[in-house]
């Protein structure tokens, strides 16, 4: 079996499954936000009874993060929802916006966007926050109402995207009915080379099969190149499994998952016991490739579909408006001193925002150096909008008033996952995808550059 | 489940992804509370670019369309896992999809929530039929007929039972995997 099998087979207590099998997977986590939750919420109240309880306070992790910094009531409202439901159903992991329990939450514009507004508890992205608050573990199965929740296959575990009906169905009963998909297979071979990044490596891969190219499959990673990248990096390739319309996509769990992992969650108190699986010799892929990460160079995915790939040193005659580095894929402490070691002592020549993904990366950047200044600094020095209030952000648009939204059918590079017409705000504008290094170098050019030239 | 339904049909390209189907700015509305539900409604398509798609899927000051059939190419309902999508299509009165294919998280929503019933063709329909043109779906031979041609639509399979029974809850309750409340 597949990785992905052997997790589901286990998941469903049965000895074995196969791609196409219908399998009932009992859930480890539940993971929602801000966005889904409320609906969520209201379906398992609908269904279940007003006065139902959550099938296991303890396997849901609730962490607003979309729709948090903004005058929007409705939004605003949304948290309030979160944070009723959390206290009435006693939930330990939710990761609330402020501190006071009986609170209401209102976003302050008059306190500008740049500078924290949020409580001692408060994460921010939750795909990025979920592994370092310690619930991602090797083996698990991870429900989560937002398609990227298949970036937790880093961690060698099934993770996948549901909607609000399903996730209600899981809260009250802690298991789904899913279809056993297909494995395809991506054997990394080779390292990665200056100047590229994980954020190259799955839109080169994803160019490659087409961005429905993976449709109702998993994607597995495997192979030496795989087992060189860093978590940051797996992190990145597998969050992205979905813009090739895969249900996840997973890497076998190492020496280096089990060090992050029993790290976080000793220093978190959840749960530290897990069973990874393992790789079998016989799999079954329908699909098989090798890639050398050695010959890959600096890839931009074009408006208006992740899949629309072109080498970002074939592109220098696309204008830029704006430049944009955030979100779970863009937004990690790795990928903000990626860009930093671009732009240090230079000036950006667009305007250029930068979102956080977590309260632990601003933190981070705060305390990092490069050279004699923090990376926070070196940011802002050349030019670069930090906001402290870690978010989604304009990486799915948002309100009118969301940090960084294109508010017209402006031309933006930017290191987030997704760029259909509409995505990052107008749906006039144009998004072109790719690393924080090729970000870094386009807003320092103002059109889109291949970043090799700037890194010695 | 009704026999047959008619109805004009509206008509898009490949790759409609959830951004057009229900824009980010409107997901702060929860679909479970009875008016947002109707406001999500009125929202529905209205990310399509207007100079691809100048007839309004749903008219300026209504809260429903006047399609209930939708027809388009691949990959329909691609991007989020947003259920606020089938969800503002069925709150906007529509009960057919009829695509080339559809995402995975997309086509399971629609499954889950029971809001519409998502057929694939067996041939690509967009080329030859435009919005306005009238159809009937006949769920009983799964074909949808349009401007006098009769079209194969794929059995739904699996599925079908979910969607006949109202979505996952009912179809859970009556196979026995939650109990009858
Ligand atoms: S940062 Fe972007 S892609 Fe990631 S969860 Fe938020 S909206 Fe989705």
């Amino acid at each position: 079996m597949t990785l992905t099998e052997k997790i589901l087979a286990r998941a469903s207590g049965r000895s074995r499954v196969d791609a196409g099998d219908n399998a009932w997977a009992n859930a480890d986590i539940l993971l929602t936000h801000d966005v889904c939750g409320p609906g969520s919420i209201g379906v398992f109240k609908r269904e279940f009874g007003e006065h139902a309880k959550v099938w296991d306070p303890k396997k849901i992790v609730i962490i607003p993060d979309h729709y948090i910094f903004t005058s929007d009531r409705l939004s605003n409202r949304n948290v309030d929802i979160l944070r009723d439901f959390a206290r009435e159903q006693g939930l330990p992991y939710f990761y609330d916006v402020i501190d006071d329990p009986n609170g209401r939450w209102t976003f302050n514009p008059a306190r500008g966007q740049l500078n924290r507004q949020y409580g001692s508890r408060y994460q921010g992205v939750c795909h990025t926050a979920l592994p370092r608050r310690g619930h991602a573990r090797p083996g698990e199965v991870l429900f989560g109402t937002d398609s990227h929740t298949c970036m937790a296959g880093a961690f060698g575990e099934f993770a996948t995207g549901i909607g609000n009906t399903d996730a209600g169905f899981i809260l009250g009963t802690g298991k789904l009915l899913i279809k056993v998909p297909e494995t395809m297979r991506f054997y990394l071979e080779g390292e990665l080379p200056k100047g590229v990044m994980a954020k190259d490596v799955i839109l080169h891969v994803i160019g490659d099969i087409g961005f429905d190219g993976a449709t109702y499959r998993a994607m597995q990673w495997e192979g030496s190149g795989a087992r060189s990248l860093s978590i940051d990096d797996r992190m990145t390739i597998a969050n992205m499994a979905i813009e090739a319309g895969a249900k996840n996509g997973i890497f076998p769990a190492d020496e280096k998952t089990f060090t992050y992992v029993d790290e976080r969650v000793r220093e978190n108190g959840t749960k530290s016991d897990y069973d990874p699986v393992e790789l079998d010799k016989d799999q079954k892929f329908v699909f098989d490739k090798v890639y050398d990460l050695s010959k890959l160079e600096p890839t931009v995915a074009m408006h208006p579909n992740p899949g629309n790939r072109a080498l970002a040193k074939a592109l220098e005659y696309v204008k830029l408006d704006r430049a944009y580095i955030g979100s779970c894929t863009g937004g990690k402490t790795s990928d903000f001193v990626a860009f930093a070691e671009v732009v240090n002592g230079r000036q950006v020549k667009i305007e250029t925002y930068g979102v956080p993904a977590t309260s632990e990366v601003v933190q981070e950047l705060k305390e990092f150096r490069l050279g004699d200044s923090a990376v926070w600094d070196v940011l802002v020095n050349a030019g670069v909008m930090m906001t402290e209030n870690a978010s989604c952000a304009a990486c799915l648009g948002g309100p009118q008033d969301t940090f960084g939204r294109l508010n017209a059918p402006l031309t933006c590079i930017s290191a987030t996952n997704r760029n259909f017409p509409g995505r990052m705000g107008s749906k006039e504008s144009k998004v072109y995808l790719a690393s924080p290094y090729t970000v870094a170098a386009s807003a320092l050019t103002g059109h889109v550059t291949d970043p090799r030239e700037f890194l010695s | 489940m009704p026999k047959k339904l008619t109805s004009p049909v509206y008509v898009v390209g490949d790759d409609i992804d959830t951004d057009q189907i229900i824009p980010a700015q409107y997901l702060a509305l929860v679909p479970t509370i009875p008016d947002e539900y109707e406001k999500l409604g009125s929202y529905a398509m209205v990310g399509l670019p207007s100079d691809l798609y100048p007839i309004e899927f749903v008219k300026k000051d209504s809260m429903k369309t006047e399609y209930k059939i939708i027809i388009a190419g691949k990959n329909f309902g691609c991007g989020s896992s947003r259920e606020h999508a089938p969800i503002a299509l069925g709150a906007a009165g529509v009960d057919v999809i009829v695509a080339d294919s559809y995402a995975r998280i997309f086509f399971r929503n629609s499954v889950a929530t029971g809001e519409l019933y998502p057929y694939e063709s067996k041939e690509r329909l967009i080329d030859s039929v435009k919005t306005g043109d009238v159809a009937t779906v006949d769920f009983d031979a799964d074909t949808v007929e349009i401007n006098g041609t009769v079209h194969e639509l794929k059995q739904m399979g699996d599925v079908r039972p979910v969607i006949e029974a109202g979505g996952l809850f009912n179809y859970a309750r009556q196979s026995g995997m939650i109990s009858k409340s």
